[in-house]
């Protein structure tokens, strides 16, 4: 029916499922739509599930009822027909219908859209011909609608062509969530430990055992993956921040972890990490690395972008001799297998001295869905 | 039409696109996702579609060691156990020990019911997906009697979320959706009219300005909703603060502003040209 609108909502990214397509049609057909606004309402309240893709479907409705401005007699009897989609025939007898079926009016539709689209091909489609809309409020009495506060004439076309949910647009997709579904593949449990008493099961089959004490022991389910995150929160980390904190809220929220420690660096790690960065309480980093148990998982998370003296120097403050940054990050592999590197920079920046060497030290994956899903996959089995 | 249709409410203004979301929602079938930020009235929301349709309102305030089966009932085991050695009761009917959780309850009722789901996404990250086959097939089993419960009438049901964790895509899929705004400016004045009736004219004008002057800072994690400003005007008149004032500065704007990190931001934003006094 409306496959046009389909089509641009997938062009700009929204994955409209079958249901949710079939839900939206439906509710067209029994008439929930009433009017092109009410279309627009109806569309996004099926086919979005996110103020986030408001934006998208925006450009969507937008890009594909357009048109409808441009051609009056049409819009006038869309807008007849979305009123009461089964009362088609019996409006078309009252001669309130130019077109003889539902197709064919849909097949004007669509041609309409092409022509339109031809026009405002190079120029700013969203523009359109706002202005002219020939129906305005009036056509909102007979319907029923308590108006809110926000009422007024606007028309779903113009609603949409307003983009007023532009800033809650977040092309930024990576979310808690993933990050958290991602990292429970790193979960290893396994039963260990001594006997104990499981209180609720021991209940439930007491009580099943009519009361008769029916003790269920058990070894307790425990996760051994202990991990580490190491932070960078350098200055040319600041982009990162959001989704840096993202991925952290995630760690530190999975449940099950035998261990789960996280310090910051600056840049590149020498001899302290911070625990608390912002209250300036550090550790130094040879007792970290003391902490550390071979089985401990490690993740770095920093873009590994410096001025390479940051990175290759062998001398401390006051001149001492001192490892560099490279060779401390190299005695955390060595110490343990499992580490892997973070990068969020996009990879086109990942052609840098001192990333190229780091990434010789640790396997470096973008911190993306699947560059965690692979490190992740390496941190089970870093052979 | 079939369904009864959501016209708003007596004390709830509802704008149309919210509308032809709850009236989706009741056609179709299908739960009502809201989204937005605190104190822009989702939970009274399920108020008002039950009282506008006349129907009684459950409601289940989910908290992070909720469970979904506890929605549907719970089995007291240890009641029944206690009964059966020292209470002396016939315990040999289970049904006595079964209590049906808001969920449960809504899918026995007689008549149709509002359910409302509050804050959904506190729960622990499975929690959404526990509740699919409940919400679409609108029946669940009892294990322990082995019994199948129905719906007789198919609840409203409306799920709240303040976006703290995302929810799981096969559970939005089957929600219609709705993200309700936050309150623009003519329409906070109206909401702080209800609660502090008797405000200074002026104060409120400025103090308004300010707010979302506030609130217009990029980065922020924590905005001050609605509750805060009410906070803050009751701060400030209670402190004999004049209009002037907040327009040279922020005053008590810990109300506001809570997070350490937001306080730094506020600090940083003062430097730059045009955020003087914030």
């Amino acid at each position: 029916m409306f496959d046009p609108f389909l089509m641009n909502l997938r062009a700009e990214g929204l994955s409209v499922g079958l249901s949710e397509w079939l839900a939206f049609l439906e509710g067209v057909k029994t008439g929930l739509a009433r009017s092109v606004d009410g279309l627009y309402h109806l569309g996004r309240a099926l086919l979005v599930h996110s103020e986030a893709h408001y934006d998208l479907y925006d450009l969507a409705f937008s890009h594909t009822f357009s048109g409808l401005n441009a051609s009056p007699e049409l819009m006038k009897a869309m807008e007849r027909w979305l009123e009461n989609p089964a009362d088609f025939d019996a409006a078309r007898a009252r001669g309130e219908h130019p077109y003889k079926s539902v197709e064919e009016m849909l097949e004007a539709f669509k041609k309409t859209m092409a022509e339109q689209q031809e026009r405002h091909q190079g120029g700013n489609r969203w523009v359109g011909t706002g202005g002219t809309s020939p129906y305005g409020t009036g056509g909102r009495a007979n319907m029923g609608v308590q108006l809110g506060e926000h009422g007024g004439g606007r028309s779903g076309v113009r609603l949409a062509e307003e983009r007023r949910w532009q800033n809650y647009r977040t092309d930024q997709i990576l979310e808690v969530r993933d990050f958290a579904v991602a990292l429970r593949a790193l979960r290893h449990l396994a039963r260990e430990g001594e006997e104990k008493l499981d209180i609720d099961e021991t209940i439930d089959a007491t009580a099943k055992n009519a009361g008769e004490i029916d003790l269920v022991l058990r070894r307790d389910r425990k996760n051994r993956v202990k991990v580490a995150l190491f932070m960078d929160s350098g200055g040319s980390m600041y982009p990162h921040t959001e989704l840096v904190s993202r991925l952290f809220t995630a760690a530190k929220e999975a449940k099950g972890f035998k261990s789960f420690d996280h310090y910051y660096f600056h840049n590149c790690i020498y001899q302290h990490v911070w625990t608390d960065y912002e209250a300036g309480e550090r550790l130094e980093s040879g007792k970290v690395l003391e902490r550390l148990d071979p089985d401990h998982r490690l993740i770095f998370v920093g873009d590994a972008s410096m001025a390479p003296w940051e990175l290759f120097t062998k001398s401390a403050a006051l001149g001492m001799p001192a490892p560099s940054g490279l060779d401390r990050f190299e005695m955390f592999k060595r110490k343990c297998e499992a580490a892997v590197w973070l990068n969020p920079d996009s990879k086109k920046f990942w052609d840098h001295p001192t990333v190229t060497a780091i990434s010789t030290v640790f396997p470096m994956h973008a911190l993306t869905l699947d560059g965690l899903r692979d490190a992740i996959r390496f941190l089970r089995a870093p052979h | 039409m079939t369904f009864k249709r959501f016209e708003g409410g007596q004390r709830y203004i509802a704008d149309e696109g919210l509308m032809a979301s709850v009236n989706a929602a009741l056609a179709l079938r299908r739960p009502l996702l809201v989204k937005g930020e605190p104190g822009t009235g989702k939970t009274m929301l399920a108020q008002a579609i039950a009282e506008g349709l006349g129907l009684k309102l459950l409601s289940w305030h989910v908290k992070s060691t909720t469970k979904a089966i506890e929605g549907l009932y719970t089995y007291d085991v240890v009641q029944r156990l206690n009964d059966s050695r020292f209470g002396g009761k016939d315990v040999s009917d289970i049904r006595r020990y079964i209590h049906l959780g808001p969920l449960g309850r809504a899918l026995t009722s007689d008549e149709q019911v509002v359910l409302l789901i509050d804050e959904v996404d506190k729960a622990d990250l499975e929690f959404p997906n526990d509740l699919l086959r409940e919400l679409d097939e609108m029946s669940f089993t009892i294990r322990e009697l082995d019994e199948t419960v129905v719906a007789k009438q198919r609840p409203m049901v409306v799920i709240t979320s303040n976006a703290e964790k995302d929810l799981p895509d096969a559970f939005l899929r089957r929600c219609v959706f709705h993200y309700i705004e936050f309150p623009d400016k003519e329409r906070i004045r109206k909401i702080v009219g209800v609660h502090h009736p008797n405000l200074e004219h002026k104060l409120l004008e400025s103090a308004v300005e300010r707010f979302y002057k506030l609130r217009s800072v990029e980065g922020l994690r924590k905005k001050p909703s609605t509750s805060e400003l009410l906070d803050w005007l009751l701060v400030l008149t209670r402190a004999g603060v004049k209009p002037e004032q907040i327009e040279a500065a922020l005053p008590f704007s810990g109300v506001l502003i809570k997070q350490e990190q937001d306080r730094d931001l506020l600090e940083r934003v003062r430097g730059r040209p045009g955020w003087k006094g914030l």
